[in-house]
């Protein structure tokens, strides 16, 4: 994005609800979403961030408020008409159609000569690094290799808005990584603006240039995805995204001397011998460890600090890491910076 | 998340006693432990059935095909010849196979454009409830006997019967007249009429149209006929691309429910219509009334070679590619 001048409005949504029977699937969402960014709206299933992908492409109507893409209301717009392609959690390829007519759907409808078409369709095959699969049928192909076929069928019409829903679910661990990587390569190469839909939150952090999070139908926050990561501005985003200690009430109160709610990253406290006194700018908490989780990395420990477990996380910097699990039932003093406490709304 | 778990105690809980070795759980270990004879005491019973009984029959059938029968004796001469086939091409066979296969592929057409919108109603509209009641509703006519159905048509398409009751009363008596005037489908009144005919085998074959079809929309994901509107393909565009090749194998495995019981069906030819004969009349005289076997069993023949032609013309014209 260009960071000097104001960037267009690809989708803008304006109190936007969505209900189905008595159940708001979409709760007076307002949202703009600019020309060329990879935009993810994260959240748990049942968020209503499925339900704002489908209004965009126009499988849903919004029940009220305001849709536009670029700058046109789209209410009662049918998808065939709208400048919007989608990856469908399913892939949705046509089982009986080749790869090759698969790809050059959009094409096909758009009367483009067959030859060029074929062109297209080989250049687009190349951009998703499956070439010379023309031929093939869906069913011949891995879960991967479809996924991208899907990215090819869609981008191949060079829409305005490409709309993806959760595309990378179905796949494993190590693949997801690689195709997140390169989704992200291939969005900076087109220029296309991204809509990504999914409930993990890594994901989210790896692609995304903003991020909406949602909840029962309402955005949390939209930020960038250090924004949502380093200043949660709801105890929701703060546990979702990423771990989070959330200190609450009592608690609180006992910490930092008022009842406001906050919460610190487990990564940011430090781990210190007993009693161990704080700097000016530095909380000091004495606890006892419960529990240890040794997790290759890094090491996560459960900290008793009376009435609340703190979680925190420790680079295993040292081959002696290995010895942490013994570290059970030692007191400790854990230390972190008030900088890194952030203040967050906690639902009543 | 506590601690290092401790065992439990024995006294809090128990671990069951080990399954005592009883003669059921010994056959279930001893089939575990020899899956090919598992796999034979699944198949053993239907595959009896299937070769000796069934392809047994018609292989015997199309032995007594190539017998021929002894004009003056009227016994069948068990010598292998091509002698009967040749009587099938008569013209007056002929015209048997022509009447016999337009009626089946006209009940098939009628068949496939009636049942279609009402599968596509149940697989992508119908709430539970509605289906189920439609459902019944299409299965319903087969919980009772057949002859009493085509027997009740006979009534209904009857000169007597309701539907000319119906045109009567509405003073539009004159449009059945003129329909039973159409040369080859009309006649005297509808239950003499290839029309009527063509009416009741509809009527008795649509629910195994039915049920293919439904099935066959079923299994095609909503996200398919999203994702050729999201690509640009209108309504007309998506049925003909899309929804239409996918349901496609449910329409020719209906079609040959429908096609292959028109043709084989000689009750609905007596009852109804001209007593013109069809390839299941034929047979049936051929056998029973004039003893010539050998003919009624190339008849028989007819109807599978139609049957095997017809499927290989659907397979190249891709309808089991969506399969």
């Amino acid at each position: 994005m260009d960071s000097e001048s104001i960037p267009s409005i690809a989708v803008q949504f304006r109190a936007v609800e969505r209900h189905f029977g008595a159940v708001k699937a979409v709760d007076n969402v307002t949202m703009d979403i600019y020309d060329g960014e990879f935009f993810s709206m994260l959240g748990p299933s049942g968020s209503g961030k499925t339900t704002c992908l489908r209004m965009i492409a126009g499988f849903e109507q919004p029940s009220s408020g305001s849709i536009q893409l670029h700058g046109k209301e789209v209410a009662g717009v049918p998808p065939y008409e709208r400048d919007v392609n989608t990856v469908f959690q399913d892939y949705a390829l046509f089982p009986h159609m080749t790869i090759a007519d698969n790809v050059g759907y959009g094409l096909m409808i758009r009367k483009v000569p067959k030859k060029e078409r074929d062109r297209r369709v080989t250049d687009m095959l190349e951009l998703v690094r499956l070439p010379g699969i023309q031929k093939r049928k869906p069913s011949q192909l891995s879960g991967g290799q479809r996924q991208r076929i899907a990215l090819a069928r869609a981008l191949i019409n060079q829409p305005g808005v490409l709309l993806l829903d959760e595309p990378l679910g179905a796949l494993d661990l190590k693949l997801r990584q690689d195709m997140q990587i390169e989704l992200k390569a291939i969005q900076q190469q087109v220029g296309i603006t991204f809509i990504y839909v999914t409930h993990d939150q890594e994901e989210a952090l790896t692609m995304s240039d903003r991020i909406a999070i949602f909840n029962a139908g309402k955005i949390e926050q939209i930020g960038t995805p250090a924004d949502v990561y380093e200043r949660p501005s709801t105890a929701f985003v703060a546990g979702f995204v990423g771990t989070s200690n959330i200190f609450t009430g009592e608690v609180a109160r006992t910490i930092s001397g008022e009842s406001r709610a906050f919460t610190v990253r487990p990564e940011r406290i430090r781990l210190c011998p007993p009693s161990t006194t704080a700097e000016a700018g530095i909380r000091a908490v004495s606890g006892t460890i419960r529990d240890v989780v040794y997790l290759g990395s890094n090491t996560r420990y459960l900290v008793d600090i009376g009435g609340k477990d703190v979680i925190v996380t420790q680079q295993n910097l040292e081959t002696t890491s290995m010895h942490v699990i013994e570290r059970r039932g030692e007191a400790v003093t854990l230390l972190w910076a008030r900088e890194h406490e952030r203040p967050v709304a906690v639902e009543a | 998340m506590s601690a290092v778990p401790q065992p439990v105690s024995q006294t809090t809980s128990e671990r069951p006693a080990p399954p005592k070795p009883s003669l059921l759980r010994r056959i279930s270990t001893f089939f575990h432990a020899h899956p090919t004879l598992t796999l034979i005491a699944l198949l053993s019973l239907p595959l009896l059935w299937l070769f000796v009984i069934y392809l047994g029959s018609i292989g015997a059938m199309l032995t007594q095909s190539f017998f021929s029968l002894d004009p003056f004796s009227g016994r069948v001469v068990r010598t292998p010849t091509l002698s009967t086939y040749q009587q099938l091409f008569t013209p007056a066979n002929l015209d048997i196979f022509l009447r016999t296969v337009t009626m089946a592929a006209a009940v098939t057409l009628a068949c496939a454009v009636i049942a279609f919108p009402l599968s596509y109603y149940f697989a992508r509209y119908a709430s539970r409830r509605a289906k189920s009641i439609l459902f019944l509703g299409v299965m319903l006519p087969l919980w009772s006997s057949y002859l009493v159905r085509v027997y009740a048509w006979k009534l209904i398409l009857a000169d007597e019967g309701i539907i000319s009751w119906v045109f009567t009363t509405l003073g539009i008596r004159g449009v059945l007249d003129a329909i039973l005037n159409i040369p080859v489908i009309g006649g005297s009144s509808l239950s003499f009429s290839f029309l009527g005919m063509f009416i009741v085998f509809v009527y008795i074959w649509l629910p195994f149209m039915i049920l293919p079809v439904t099935a066959a929309l079923e299994r095609v994901p909503n996200s398919l006929i999203e994702a050729s509107g999201d690509l640009g393909g209108k309504p007309g565009l998506t049925f003909r691309k899309i929804i239409f090749p996918l349901a496609l194998p449910g329409i020719v495995a209906g079609s040959i429910f429908t096609f292959s019981l028109t043709m084989g069906d000689y009750i609905i030819p007596q009852i109804i219509g001209n007593s013109s004969y069809f390839i299941g009349g034929a047979v049936y005289t051929f056998y029973g009334t004039a003893g010539n076997i050998p003919l009624a069993a190339a008849f028989t023949v007819v109807p599978i070679i139609i049957m095997i032609v017809y499927l290989l013309v659907a397979r190249r014209m891709g309808a089991f590619d969506a399969l």
